[in-house]
């Protein structure tokens, strides 16, 4: 457990975020820019390792082996089962004084936001929070950590000079998911927490879980609906052509304050981000906030009434039309297709 | 039973305008508000001071010109108002931030003793979410982000009962006091606020703290020297190139669908629509 950092080793490190036993897919994409930041970096030094801290979660370095981790740092112990930021916080702090990473970068995720920014307290450096883009500076090599500000109306790189690890947090699917190697090995360091349970001041008494388990963050394909839906009678329209296409729902914000739908449904700076392949915008204007949410969809198709709507100017194909008129026809259409009858062939 | 509440006066992002040129926020003119989280904040601990007795502190760093947002916290019930101000604290960024509350509440708590810390769960100016959690590992504090619900309270034996919200669901945690809370607004419906309290705030003045007095801040630890990270640059999101439009007025409903399905079948994106199709045709 002793650190031997050879003098040229520059480690690029990964939160490996778990919960009940199930990685988070985050840790994957992370992984996979940390492999991009270690060969713009010095790809003879740099080296990709991941940090994971839960009870009994050892198989999951398996897993970050085979998405490029080259070693994992594991604190596994009883006190880790569930999430608390104390326990968390300083175990991984303490990781980071032993170790001494040069990069070290966290799922903004409702877990990693709570971590990452204590462990940057407790070692006193710098985080940028959210970012959409990480680079290596090539003249000063440091990180070049980019994210929108003021609501999306504006992006800043932020640089991190001085104080290392250069942190940052990036939200799942912002970056792509790396394809895994089918076999790969790397080196387990375990290290012990020093923590008892009596020293952690919070507990949890019980979870009441969410009705439905929507995971829009990872839908291949979105119907998503705004205020040109004019009420809530029009969404099960939007809910059966998602359903047709084998996607769910997504909405923009006003239907989420106007109480029409839950907020897990919301798509954009303070909803999900989201990557589909194919992302159908119906009566949503295009405001930045919600396009910083849904751009990186590999196929947008909009509808709206407005030939003027910003939505267009993100879509790659735009259907100016009424979407009370259009999502039936493409109803029919796709049902059509997809039973194959006759009048299609 | 005193609450303290850290606030955050902002620009009103609904309301942004950025200069084109220079990629800059136009300051001059643009509305600011208090954060919204804050306000739920603030009303949280109105509503303990109304059954458990006590007092409720807000604090910010910021401008003279947050002097403001203080009155408006007095207006909705806050009892004390202090203005951490100081063109020494410039450019902070969220680890010199936090320094700076952490240290004016341990000047707080020093006067008086502080059973809970109120924070919203994120400013919408930069969306960090990160001067809580910093505050409370500053302060050695249990945290407990994205509260959205205190179910039960108990100054006496020091204990409290929250609801966060976590993407499983929503988790029921128990916590020692003092505790550090970041707040979604969920936690307490605005109301109102009371005549009594606008009279108060007409003629308050809230206490401003300087970088020296009355408490010394360590001049290392502030404003840019304080703030590991800095601003390399600031743009404004190019424009991505716009798509085909097809108008239903122009070429018809069926053509239109059928030219989109024709379109998203040869991205080959959706496995559930054959590839090579020509759209169903009308
Ligand atoms: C800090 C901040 C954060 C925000 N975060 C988010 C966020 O996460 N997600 C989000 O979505 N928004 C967010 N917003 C709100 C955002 O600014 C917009 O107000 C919102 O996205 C607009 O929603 P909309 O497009 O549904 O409604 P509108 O802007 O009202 O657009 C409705 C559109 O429907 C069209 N239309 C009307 N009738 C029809 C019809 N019959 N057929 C076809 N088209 C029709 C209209 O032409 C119009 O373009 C945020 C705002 C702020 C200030
Ligand atoms: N300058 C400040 N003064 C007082 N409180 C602040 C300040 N900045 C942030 N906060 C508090 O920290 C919360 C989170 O802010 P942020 O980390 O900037 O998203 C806010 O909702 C406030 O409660």
């Amino acid at each position: 457990m002793t650190a031997q950092p050879t003098q040229q080793t520059r480690r690029i490190w990964v939160f490996i975020e778990q919960e009940d036993g199930a990685p988070h897919p985050v840790s994957w994409e992370l992984l996979g820019a940390a492999r991009r930041l270690a060969a713009e970096l010095d790809a003879e030094h740099a080296v990709v390792e991941g940090v994971l801290l839960g009870h009994q979660v050892a198989p999951i370095a398996q897993e970050a082996f085979r998405y490029g981790a080259s070693r994992v740092y594991l604190i596994d112990d009883p006190v880790l089962a569930l999430y608390r930021n104390l326990p968390y916080a300083a175990g991984v702090s303490r990781l980071v004084q032993s170790y001494q990473p040069e990069i070290f970068l966290v799922g903004a995720t409702t877990l990693g936001r709570d971590l990452a920014s204590a462990i940057a307290t407790r070692v006193q450096t710098g985080l940028t929070a959210d970012c959409t883009e990480l680079t290596i500076d090539p003249k000063q090599q440091i990180l070049a950590a980019t994210r929108p500000t003021f609501g999306g109306n504006l992006m800043a790189t932020i640089l991190c000079r001085q104080r290392r690890p250069q942190m940052a947090t990036v939200r799942p699917r912002v970056l792509p998911m790396p394809q895994p190697l089918a076999e790969a090995a790397g080196e387990l360091i375990r290290e012990p927490l020093d923590m008892a349970e009596e020293e952690v001041p919070v507990r949890r008494l019980r979870l009441i879980p969410s009705q439905q388990q929507l995971n829009l963050e990872y839908a291949d394909v979105i119907v998503a609906g705004g205020r040109g839906l004019g009420g809530p009678d029009g969404l099960p329209l939007l809910e059966e052509l998602a359903q047709a296409l084998g996607g769910v729902l997504g909405v923009s914000r006003p239907l989420v304050d106007a109480g029409w739908v839950s907020a897990e449904h919301q798509v954009g700076q303070t909803g999900k981000t989201v990557r589909p392949k194919l992302y159908i915008a119906a009566g949503i204007s295009g405001a930045v906030q919600h396009r910083v949410g849904m751009s990186g969809a590999d196929f947008i198709l909009a509808i709206n009434s407005d030939p003027q709507a910003p939505i267009f100017q993100v879509a790659d194909l735009g259907i100016v039309g009424d979407l009370y008129q259009v999502a039936p026809e493409l109803i029919r259409q796709v049902r059509a297709l997809q039973g194959g009858d006759d009048h299609v062939r | 039973m005193h609450t303290v509440v850290a606030i955050k006066q902002v620009p009103d992002t609904s309301n942004v305008r950025i200069n084109p040129d220079t990629g800059t926020l136009i300051r001059e003119g643009a509305p600011v508000i208090i954060n919204p989280y804050d306000v739920h904040a603030l009303e949280m601990a109105v509503r303990l001071k109304e059954r458990f007795g006590g007092k409720v502190t807000v604090l910010t760093m910021g401008p003279p010109k947050a002097a403001e947002a203080l009155v408006e916290c007095i207006e909705q019930g806050a009892d004390r108002g202090i203005l951490i101000t100081d063109r020494k604290f410039a450019a902070a960024d969220t680890l010199a931030t936090s320094y700076v509350i952490a240290h004016a509440i341990e000047a707080i708590q020093a006067e008086e003793p502080v059973d809970l810390l109120l924070f919203g769960k994120q400013a919408i100016d930069g969306d960090t979410a990160q001067v809580g959690p910093g505050v409370a590992s500053r302060l050695d504090v249990p945290l407990i982000s994205y509260a959205i619900q205190i179910e039960a309270f108990d100054p006496a034996a020091r204990r409290a009962i929250v609801h966060r919200r976590i993407e499983q669901g929503i988790e029921v945690l128990e916590t020692s006091l003092p505790a550090l809370l970041t707040v979604e607004k969920e936690i307490a419906a605005i109301r109102r606020a009371p005549l009594p309290n606008l009279i108060r705030a007409a003629g308050y003045q809230p206490e401003v703290w300087s970088a020296d007095a009355p408490n010394p801040f360590d001049p290392a630890s502030i404003g840019i020297k304080g703030s590991p990270t800095i601003v390399g640059k600031a743009f404004t999101p190019p424009p991505k190139e716009a798509g085909e439009l097809v108008h239903v007025a122009d070429v018809g409903l069926a053509a239109a669908v059928s030219t989109a399905l024709a379109k998203i079948a040869a991205a080959g994106v959706v496995a559930t629509l054959p590839a090579g199709a020509k759209g169903g045709s009308p």
